[in-house]
């Protein structure tokens, strides 16, 4: 079984080399005059305004935690999803129990209006 | 070898990463250290020969609680003040109870029978599949973790929109 990690290991290596080597080849190649104009925050091309380091809105918490939630619920339905082929129909049923009713704290979240940005 | 070799890696990438939690100025950089931390957890499991757990570390810890911690974080008044170092005068009680908790977990650990691997008939994805949803394996559990997670995301959701 480790042997097929061997892959996802030597991908890990070769992004790691990749990012280090793009940030670290355009550090000594590049022309080094800087201005206060160029080192100024990259946004998107606009004049950036403000702190960076500012309070965020509560909104972004309840998006994680909605995320969260339906992570773990596909911790819980891959294993049976992958034993699918192995398991009664009623075992089966269970499963779609399980979706259902987390789909209900779905439907909720979005009748309650929470997942409209506001 | 390799093993060892990696497990070295891995554990230094979790010290380190810990380490650097605690002691960065700047609390935003310490949830990212953290994420580090639950890497390095993420490849212990692999060498476990637990893919299942690393793939849910990286999803659930990397992914979600990242995220949430990162919201967390962004969502503090501290952020803006000046950066100071997370010490205070409670630091030494804190590090007696860590050092405490390591020595009852390595006594626990030293009382435990001496475990020979053993390769698995089976595939521990489907085991752990069909004992979710087996009458004589976890089907209750598994249902009443759905009823947990609507009860966690409701309780969850009307607290975050109460302002």
């Amino acid at each position: 079984m480790l042997e097929q990690f061997t892959f996802i290991g030597v991908f890990l290596l070769v992004t790691l080399f990749i990012s280090c080597a793009m940030v670290g080849l355009s550090w000594v190649l590049r022309p080094k005059r800087p201005d206060p104009r160029k080192s100024e925050i990259y946004e998107c091309g606009l004049e950036p305004h403000g702190t960076p380091w500012f309070q965020f809105k509560a909104q972004y918490y309840i998006f994680a935690l909605v995320f969260l939630v339906f992570d773990v619920e596909a911790v819980f339905l891959f294993p049976w999803a992958k034993a699918y082929s192995l398991i009664p129909l009623y075992a089966v049923i269970e499963g779609v129990l399980f979706i259902l009713l987390l789909a209900v704290a779905l439907i909720y979240v979005w009748r309650k209006g929470l997942l409209e940005w506001m | 070898m390799t093993q060892q070799i990696l497990f070295f890696v891995f554990g230094a990438i979790v010290l380190g990463a810990g380490v650097a939690v605690v002691t960065v100025r700047n609390i935003f950089h310490a949830a990212l250290w953290l994420l580090l931390a639950f890497f390095g957890v993420a490849g212990l499991y692999v060498l476990l020969e637990a893919p299942f757990f690393a793939a849910v570390q990286l999803f659930v810890y990397m992914g979600a609680i990242g995220v949430l911690i990162i919201f967390a974080v962004m969502l503090t008044q501290g952020i803006m003040k000046e950066k100071q170092l997370p010490f205070n005068e409670q630091w030494w009680m804190a590090g007696l109870m860590a050092v405490l908790l390591l020595a009852v977990m390595v006594y626990v650990i030293r009382q435990l029978p001496a475990v020979t691997p053993q390769a698995l008939q089976w595939d521990s994805i489907d085991l752990l599949g069909m004992a979710f949803v087996h009458p004589q394996g976890f089907v209750l559990p598994f249902e009443l973790a759905s009823v947990l997670l609507v009860a966690a995301l409701l309780g969850a959701v009307t607290i975050a929109r109460e302002r």
